[in-house]
């Protein structure tokens, strides 16, 4: 299949462990932002076929896994009012709240359906002008263009049963939170290739300069992956640090202007809390105050809602990178992806997930 | 015999799922734990224990010689009627699984209901579906499908037209395997409290004597097969779902697979170990649970897996993975290395098998799992599915 295959070839995929494997000199850690990169490098088996010397550490960018207890919580005590109709993209429905999660809430005959898009969740508002229609906007720079164009049409419309409970997070302040850290131990990112067909990696720039690494923009196949670690690494064995992108075919310096102008018209940055990891700065969109009246939290004023991790979950150091899934004392025993203890068990792009359905055994 | 004794608890903790979700339903190990802590336990029998796609009972004594010889004829309703199987197993009883290939004529007997939406969808509905399904699950015990039930759930206000429809296609299913539908049921529910129609269905087949198919005996060595390629039922059914349609010219493969598997037998005889057919789950959940049931390991090989690209093309713009989409006339078999290439031939020379292909081999270690070489060349665990199979949000 054409822009799939190209990607995946196993002589191609050869040449470049070759050459890593005749690059590589020294030990180096290499953390991959997104969690799709994540379940790529699990799933074909890239990261048991790289020389030991290369280890790859698992980045916080699951939107499901970094989107913080109480949102969920919020989420669930929106779904449960009667009246209202839940939306949200398929993933966040197993995430567990504190007590329970969004597929429970239907099983308990709430209306939670799934949508492909956030626009989709308007269609919904328009043909139901009966109902609430909530829909859950989580997600990197990736997901926030759709959000804020659904928005956006709501108000322009006129659609006023429609509203959205935001969480949206931002790649750039976590990589900062994960560099400025007293226990990192990256060397080297791989930046989310679909973040940055959205947002350009201007952004980058800055950073590498500050903390002197080399970032990568790169893809999500296979081949992608190998040559984005191979840049990374290149870099890294030189001594160079700065931003290089290997996903061209989708990223430019830029970005989409058209979609970032738009965000910046419905969003403004926050200081937002991760799951896991704790508050940081401006690391989050919420509507700006022009769109209140599009604002879950608002309207159904849950804004108090608070919430209690597992005290045995250590998501947090599995999205900052400083611990492994399986170095979990609950992994696979007490948390598995029936009873998760933690997000990243959860999502399709979760390490934790990840690790369990690819790795639990030897293999 | 001492009767099954019910404890004051469930056995499946109210803490971990005080009520059902979709995802016990979904085929994955949800489903299996339901199946396999509550239901198996509650019901208790070697017949049910084999965990197999339908029971498989022997006849009571003397069954052996003429009624028998009659059954492996095929439909015939006379001898069916005689049959009165219900009663005569109450009293026979015979539940003992025997130990390898009879040489009496067995009965299989399976039941599915089917509650697909939506009811009408490309290369099929929930009548056709209804007959396919019961009568493949006889197929994959080794069995000639001899008679069908049929019964109906209607929600009050369901358009008599397409009820209709619904039952004539299942007339044209039966007709085109040749097995009668022989007795049926219906009720009405009020308005609301259904989705439309519901339809069970049960079957019954007749084992041939040599026949021995059951997931225990696959073993380290053997080989697996699979007779086409797969998702096709998943993805249509998911391109004409509310909310989620897209444009796509696939149809369901929901077929019949008894003559399929018949041509299978013939070549290949009591080196026929494991036949499934992977509906719900996929190939992955299939594939799992044979090798929980027999203690092998199984070996996948991706770049030999037959997926068609409007398939693959639509599971990766919805974030699937097509080893855990339903399929509805595809069969798994697992067979000696030393029938594998006339398993191979007897599938491609049947139009419904036309793209076998081996996909894989099954190993001693490690018990349970299954494993897959992947396109690059990378080896990982092929798991059951957890829950349902949700599309990603980026």
């Amino acid at each position: 299949m054409r822009f799939m295959d190209e990607y995946r070839s196993e002589a191609d995929a050869r040449k470049l462990l070759d050459a890593i494997e005749r690059l590589v000199s020294r030990p180096w850690t290499i953390m991959e932002i997104c969690g799709g990169q994540t379940h790529t490098l699990i799933k074909t088996g890239i990261d048991r076929m790289l020389p030991d010397a290369v280890t790859l550490v698992h980045g916080p960018g699951c939107p499901v896994c970094v989107t913080p207890l109480e949102m969920i919580d919020r989420a669930i005590a929106i779904a449960r009012q009667p009246g209202v109709l839940f939306t949200s993209f398929g993933d966040m429905l197993r995430v567990p709240g504190s007590r329970t999660d969004l597929l429970s809430v239907k099983a308990g005959g709430g209306d939670v359906r799934i949508v492909y898009s956030p626009l989709d969740a308007l269609k919904l508002a328009q043909r139901n002008p009966d109902r609430q229609v909530v829909f859950f906007a989580v997600g990197f720079e990736t997901t926030a263009p759709g959000n804020a164009m659904a928005v956006w049409q709501a108000r322009e419309l006129g659609v006023r049963n429609f509203s959205v409970l935001c969480s949206h997070v931002l790649v750039p302040p976590a990589m900062e939170a994960i560099l400025g850290s007293g226990e990192n131990t990256v060397q080297s990112f791989l930046a989310a290739g679909h973040v940055c067909t959205v947002m350009g990696y201007r952004e980058y720039e800055p950073i590498a300069e500050r903390y002197r690494v080399p970032i990568v923009v790169t893809g999500f196949e296979p081949l992608d992956l190998l040559q984005g670690i191979y840049m990374a690494l290149k870099s890294l064995e030189e001594g160079r640090w700065g931003v290089e992108n290997q996903y061209s075919r989708s990223v430019t310096r830029d970005g989409n202007v058209a979609a970032q102008r738009l965000m910046g018209q419905v969003f403004e940055t926050c200081d937002r809390p991760w799951r896991g990891i704790g508050l940081i700065p401006r690391s989050g969109y919420r509507l700006r105050p022009e769109f209140r009246d599009w604002d879950a939290e608002a309207r159904f004023a849950v804004e108090g809602v608070q919430a209690q991790e597992s005290p045995l979950c250590i998501a947090g150091q599995i999205l900052r990178g400083t611990k492994k899934p399986h170095e979990c004392g609950a992994f696979a025993s007490l948390c598995t992806p029936e009873h998760p203890l933690g997000a990243p068990m959860v999502s399709s792009e979760g390490a934790c997930a990840a690790y369990y359905q690819y790795h639990r055994a030897r293999v | 015999m001492e009767p099954v004794r019910f404890g004051l608890q469930c056995p499946i903790p109210i803490s971990d799922y005080p009520s059902v979700t979709l995802a016990h339903g979904g085929g994955g190990r949800l489903t299996q734990m339901l199946i396999e802590r509550m239901l198996v336990p509650a019901f208790s029998n070697p017949a049910l224990e084999a965990l197999h796609d339908g029971a498989v009972l022997s006849l009571p004594m003397g069954w052996g010689g003429p009624v028998g010889a009659d059954l492996r004829v095929g439909a015939d309703l006379r001898v069916g009627a005689d049959l009165r199987v219900g009663a005569d197993l109450r009293v026979g009883a015979d539940l003992r699984v025997r130990p390898g290939p009879s040489d009496l004529p067995r009965l299989a007997f399976t039941t599915d209901s089917y509650v697909v939406t939506p009811r009408f969808f490309p290369g099929g509905d929930i009548g056709s579906l209804a007959v396919h399904g019961t009568v493949n699950d006889l197929a994959m015990c080794g069995a000639r499908p001899f008679a069908l039930s049929a019964g109906f759930i209607l929600e009050e206000g369901l358009p008599m037209e397409e009820l209709w429809r619904v039952v004539q296609s299942m007339q044209a299913a039966a007709q085109g395997v040749g097995v009668p539908v022989v007795t049926g049921d219906t009720k009405v529910v009020d308005r609301g409290r259904g989705d439309g129609i519901y339809i069970n269905t049960a079957g019954i087949g007749l084992i041939p004597p040599g026949v021995e198919i059951s997931p225990q005996r696959a073993q380290p060595g053997d080989v697996v097969l699979l007779s086409g390629a797969i998702g096709a039922h998943g993805v249509a059914i998911m391109s004409v779902r509310e909310g989620l349609a897209f444009e796509t010219t696939l149809k369901s493969d929901s077929a019949p697979l008894h003559e399929l598997v018949a041509r299978v037998l013939d070549a290949t005889g009591e080196r026929l170990h494991v036949l499934r057919d992977p509906t719900r789950g996929g190939v992955a959940s299939a594939l799992n649970e044979i090798a929980a049931q027999a203690r092998v390991g199984i070996r996948l090989f991706e770049t030999q897996i037959p997926v068609w690209d409007e398939v693959r093309g639509a599971c990766e713009i919805l974030g699937l993975d097509p080893l855990y989409v339903a399929n509805e006339g595809k069969c798994l078999a697992i067979v000696a290395p030393d029938a594998a290439d006339a398993a191979l031939a007897a599938l491609r020379a049947h139009p419904l098998g036309k793209e076998a292909a081996i996909i894989g081999e099954v190993v001693a270690d490690p018990p349970g799992v299954v494993t897959m070489r992947s396109r690059i060349g990378g080896w990982r665990i092929v798991d059951m599915l957890s829950g349902e199979q949700l599309p990603r949000i980026c």
